[in-house]
């Protein structure tokens, strides 16, 4: 009998083993993307903790089960900003019913003039599925510090705006940083590259 | 056809000749659009082309619904989008100037009312011309949805 369920147990870690690598669920391995850079050797953005509109602290966990898209930017931002929200609701859409595993998330670097509510409207007024998360100048600060992203005020007469890192990030949906999105792509390349990401987990 | 009647052609063709004079230092606006807004979003963007008959700079722009009306340039350089107020935008002669998401724009701000879809939004350019002479253009811009740019622009630069 014992040596029976050691057996079975084999069988069952072996068949676990070989289910693991047919999935690719490998955190290190390295990923070749037509058009995106691959960052799955960064260890970046995971420790983040930021509130969303309805003021719950979301964190990377928190998305689990679902691939994130994190974008840094600000709704005064005339271009880049909404370029790339427009751009990642037509990427979803591109993508299909394997769309809907696709999180958006809008993390603002402006806490200071974005109210959660605006924001809210913001983001979702280019899909309704869009998260926008933020956090105060500190929370703001490291936020942006550990996913490398580069922002600064300019002052521009008696008001200022942001230059900012464009880039989109992109997380498999076991939380493993993958892809960064130039803000140079498609919708099309964009979602080209997010398919590579959809087949290793 | 009578002497009457050619000297009538004559005048006509002497007018039209006159008026297309008169026009010649003009600048002409096209395709203006204002970006959408969402509630207490207080700036947004103005986009269009512009084309000048002669050596013209876009000095200035106003209008009834931003309290601030500036003219910014962005560029890409590395992935990080960078942002800048300016004096002037050039208009070289015969050239068109695209001010688009992607290098010159008018920004919108401290805006009085929320922008809506399908309104028009009035702005007023001030253009200056080689002899330095100031005029004002009018330009009804539509106003077209938060993420209706997609279109001539999916490559940035």
């Amino acid at each position: 009998m014992s040596t029976r369920y050691t057996r079975r147990t084999v069988l069952r870690g072996m068949s676990l083993l070989s289910l693991g690598l047919l999935a690719g669920c490998d955190d290190s391995s390295k990923l070749s993307f037509k058009y995106g850079k691959d960052l799955s050797d960064k260890i970046m953005g995971r420790t983040f903790k930021l509130k969303d509109a309805q003021g719950e602290t979301k964190m990377l966990t928190s998305y689990r089960g679902l691939m994130p898209m994190i974008f840094f930017g600000f709704t005064q931002c005339p271009a880049v900003c909404p370029t790339t929200l427009a751009r990642a609701a037509q990427a979803k859409k591109l993508l299909g019913r394997d769309g809907e595993t696709l999180q958006v998330i809008f993390i603002t670097l402006d806490p200071e003039r974005d109210t959660p509510e605006m924001l809210d409207k913001y983001v979702k007024s280019f899909d309704p599925s869009f998260e926008a998360l933020h956090g105060t100048l500190e929370e703001t600060a490291a936020t942006a510090k550990e996913f490398g992203v580069f922002y600064e005020k300019v002052p521009s007469g008696s008001t200022y705006t942001l230059s900012h890192t464009a880039t989109s990030y992109v997380f498999d949906s076991r939380g493993n940083l993958r892809l960064g999105l130039s803000a140079s792509l498609t919708a099309q390349e964009c979602a080209e590259d997010l398919r590579t990401v959809m087949e290793v987990c | 056809m009578t002497f009457a009647h050619r000297c009538k052609q004559l005048t006509l063709g002497l007018a039209l000749i006159g008026l297309a004079f008169e026009a010649s230092a003009q600048t002409t606006v096209n395709d203006a659009w204002v970006r959408a807004t969402v509630a207490g979003q207080p700036s947004t963007g103005a986009f269009m082309t512009l084309q000048a008959s002669d050596d013209s700079q876009l000095l200035s722009v106003q209008s009834p619904i931003a309290n601030l009306v500036q003219i910014h340039e962005s560029s890409m350089k590395d992935d990080v989008m960078s942002m800048h107020q300016v004096d002037a935008v050039a208009l070289p002669a015969g050239k068109t100037v695209s001010l688009d998401p992607h290098g010159y724009h008018v920004m919108l701000l401290d805006l009085k009312t929320q922008v809506k879809e399908g309104e028009t939004v009035p702005l007023t350019l001030v253009v200056k011309n080689a002899k330095g002479e100031q005029q004002s253009i009018q330009v009804e811009a539509k106003v077209k949805a938060l993420d209706g740019m997609m279109m001539d622009h999916s490559k940035m630069h």
